[in-house]
């Protein structure tokens, strides 16, 4: 069924405009802190008192005084070998932080989005079918509130429900206080996931089930609904036949497409839960003045967003018929 | 041998219960009335400026009947009411629409439950275009339709593909994604789809959309053997010269009123048979009849209050005309007008 060829020529281009895009970000990214008034210098000797003499030693060493153009030259020469410089607050290869974080991160995120799109379709099929009544209505309520409720404001609230009230579950932290983190079982951290992962899942909903919800709407207003109907198809099974068949796609590919706001949440978030992952390293990063850090995470961000895109875009070329079969599709 | 009511030849030779048989037969000749519909309107209801809420009267004060073996041309310019007419039978009207009057089909008062229940299997619609089938489902899929049962979906199949060979349509097309049809195809595909349940009656709404001469005969061609195989057919077009070509009866939509119902037979020669002045004026504008043009457009029917639906483009018109919209009046043979110049129509030239 799949268009091998098509597919390798697919994934080579998106790959080209990937490295196109990683380029530009970087170094645009890296002016902006360039042009910035913080002194990586200053932040790398931190609370120490230190002498004119040995800070000028030091500005010589890191090159500070180069021209930004050697040193936009150098930091993508770096770049290209893998090495993203060392972080100031941990003192490691920002490559090390990054991918212990991100792991962290990745299953918050993965069930987040998972959750939010199945109940959020679900719902949206459920109110764009009932349209109009009180289910239709409860929905409807629940999405334009969550969605323009801010994230933070929900985990907060969360958390002062379910772990200072009630204690069902920690405030914080991916490890019990006083324990190694290799050490961990996986209950025990997975029961550090509830709280982050619902906030998530309850505000991707809001997003998703509108979305549903209106393009099931405007399906069932679609000749082809009519006609089918005029065959004498009804009731659930038409919904299912020719509703949901329609709306899937265009579902999941709005999910994919929203891997932006759910690496935007996942900051707020692990900034409240403290949970230790990508975002809350991010969170710090930016505060701390952490320039390797915080460079990094961009481009990790960058390459996140980019791959949720280009699987929507994926989908659309080589799920649906109507591309897949069709003789000349270029892009 | 004997000549029964229609004066056909019955063949009395036979045994006595082949003869009842065709006695049967030969009474069961008259046609049947599949649909009758009469005082239809359609309206909606609609928010204009503000909250102000205003009612849309679409069709006005229909009566038609169809019968077994007929076809019936509904013939009017876009925005008059037709597919809705259309819609309205099959009971899909969208939700803020009113339907009003009385329907029956084969005797039974047709209403929703019975439209619900008929629509697909003794009532099929033809769309105009392939776009009325999902894109997303293979054709087989759409027109076998949502069966559980395996043995009767197999049944279906072998119906359809029974259908497909009618219309020299290779088994594979169920294969076939909508936009894969070439036109030609479409159109047999919506064909098919219309008979897989061997329907009695059948709508088709705006069937020959644009087509070159060719496919539209062929198109036209497929309905009259419908009609030749006793179904009843409902021709919604704005093309007069396919109503003209298959029709048996025409009936003329005027911003949403039935104006005219008249015989195909009579839009012949000079159209002197004709009743209406716009039917008369849309006859003598077609480029064989003399291409003659008139002015004016369809009023919007919210636009007309107490006065001839037509008074505005009328060359006939007498003060009456202005002042009251004239009834739907039956002049005989089913030949049906509403005029107050009834003595200026057909009735006169006879």
């Amino acid at each position: 069924m799949l268009n091998y060829k098509k597919l390798v020529k697919f994934l080579g281009f998106k790959l080209g405009t990937l490295m196109i895009l990683l380029m530009a970000v970087s170094v645009i990214s890296f002016i902006l802190i360039e042009i910035s008034p913080t002194d990586p210098v200053r932040i790398y000797v931190g609370e120490m008192s230190i002498s004119q003499e040995k800070l000028n030693d030091l500005n010589e060493y890191w090159g500070v005084n180069q021209s930004l153009y050697v040193k936009v030259v150098n930091w993508l020469d770096n770049l290209a070998h893998g090495n993203l410089g060392i972080s100031l607050i941990y003192r490691i290869p920002v490559t090390e932080v990054i991918s212990e974080r991100f792991s962290a991160s990745f299953m918050l995120m993965f069930l987040s989005w998972i959750f939010s799109g199945v109940l959020g379709f679900f719902l949206g099929v459920l109110a764009g079918f009932k349209r109009g009544t009180f289910i239709d209505k409860g929905v409807k309520i629940y999405s334009y509130v969550i969605y323009a409720a801010p994230v933070f404001w929900i985990a907060m609230i969360l958390l002062m429900i379910f772990s200072v009230e009630l204690g069902w579950f920690p405030s914080g932290l991916a490890v019990p206080i006083g324990k190694v983190s290799g050490s961990v079982t996986l209950l025990e951290w997975l029961h550090r996931l509830v709280l982050p992962v619902l906030t998530l899942s309850i505000t991707g909903i809001a997003q998703i089930a509108l979305f549903t919800r209106s393009k099931l709407i405007e399906v069932s207003s679609s000749d082809y609904f009519l006609f089918a109907k005029a065959r004498g198809e009804k009731g659930w099974s038409l919904i299912k036949r020719h509703g949901i068949r329609n709306i899937l796609l265009p579902a999941i590919t709005l999910q994919f497409l929203s891997f932006s706001e759910l690496f935007g949440g996942t900051v707020l978030v692990e900034q409240v839960f403290s949970y230790p992952g990508l975002g809350q390293a991010a969170v710090t990063a930016g505060t701390q003045s952490d320039i390797p850090l915080l460079l990094g995470i961009v481009l990790v961000s960058t390459i996140f967003v980019f791959c949720g895109n280009s699987i929507a875009d994926l989908l659309y070329k080589f799920v649906d018929p109507r591309i897949r079969e069709s003789e000349a599709n270029d892009f | 041998m004997l000549k029964d009511e229609n004066n056909e030849w019955i063949n009395v030779n036979n045994e006595v219960n082949d003869n009842k048989e065709i006695y049967n037969k030969a009474k069961n000749r008259v046609p049947k009335v599949l649909l009758s519909a009469s005082n239809i309107s359609i309206s909606f209801s609609q928010y204009s400026k503000g909250l102000k809420k205003i009612v849309l009267n679409v069709v006005e004060n229909l009566d038609l009947s169809v019968h077994e073996g007929e076809i019936v041309a509904i013939l009017g310019s876009s925005g008059s009411g037709k597919s809705l007419l259309a819609h309205a039978i099959l009971g899909i009207l969208p939700g803020n629409s009113v339907l009003k009057g009385e329907m029956e089909y084969n005797g039974q008062i047709l209403d929703q439950k019975l439209k619900e229940e008929l629509r697909g299997n003794e009532i099929a619609l033809i769309p105009q275009s392939v776009d009325f089938l999902d894109p997303l489902m293979k054709i087989g899929d759409q027109i076998i339709g949502d069966i559980e049962d395996e043995k009767e979906k197999e049944e279906k199949r072998k119906e359809m593909i029974k259908v497909f060979k009618n219309y020299d349509l290779r088994e594979d097309t169920a294969y076939l994604y909508p936009f894969q049809l070439s036109g030609g195809m479409a159109r047999k595909v919506l064909f098919s789809i219309a008979l897989i349940n061997n329907p009695s009656l059948i709508i088709a709404d705006e069937p020959t959309p644009g087509l070159d001469e060719k496919s539209l005969n062929e198109t036209l061609n497929y309905l009259k053997i419908m009609a030749n195989e006793g179904k009843g057919i409902v021709l919604i077009t704005h093309d007069i010269h396919a109503a003209v070509s298959v029709a048996n009866k025409i009936a003329i939509f005027y911003s949403g009123y039935l104006i005219e119902l008249n015989e195909t037979k009579n839009f012949n020669k000079n159209g002197d048979k004709l009743l209406h002045p716009y039917t008369k004026a849309l006859y003598k504008s077609l480029p064989q009849n003399g291409f003659q043009l008139f002015e004016g457009s369809q009023p919007m029917n919210i636009e007309i209050e107490n006065q001839c639906v037509y008074y505005d483009r009328c060359n006939q018109s007498i003060k009456e005309c202005k002042y009251s919209n004239p009834e739907l009046t039956e002049i005989g043979n089913g030949m049906k007008v509403r005029c107050h110049r009834l003595d200026n129509t057909y009735l006169n030239n006879k």
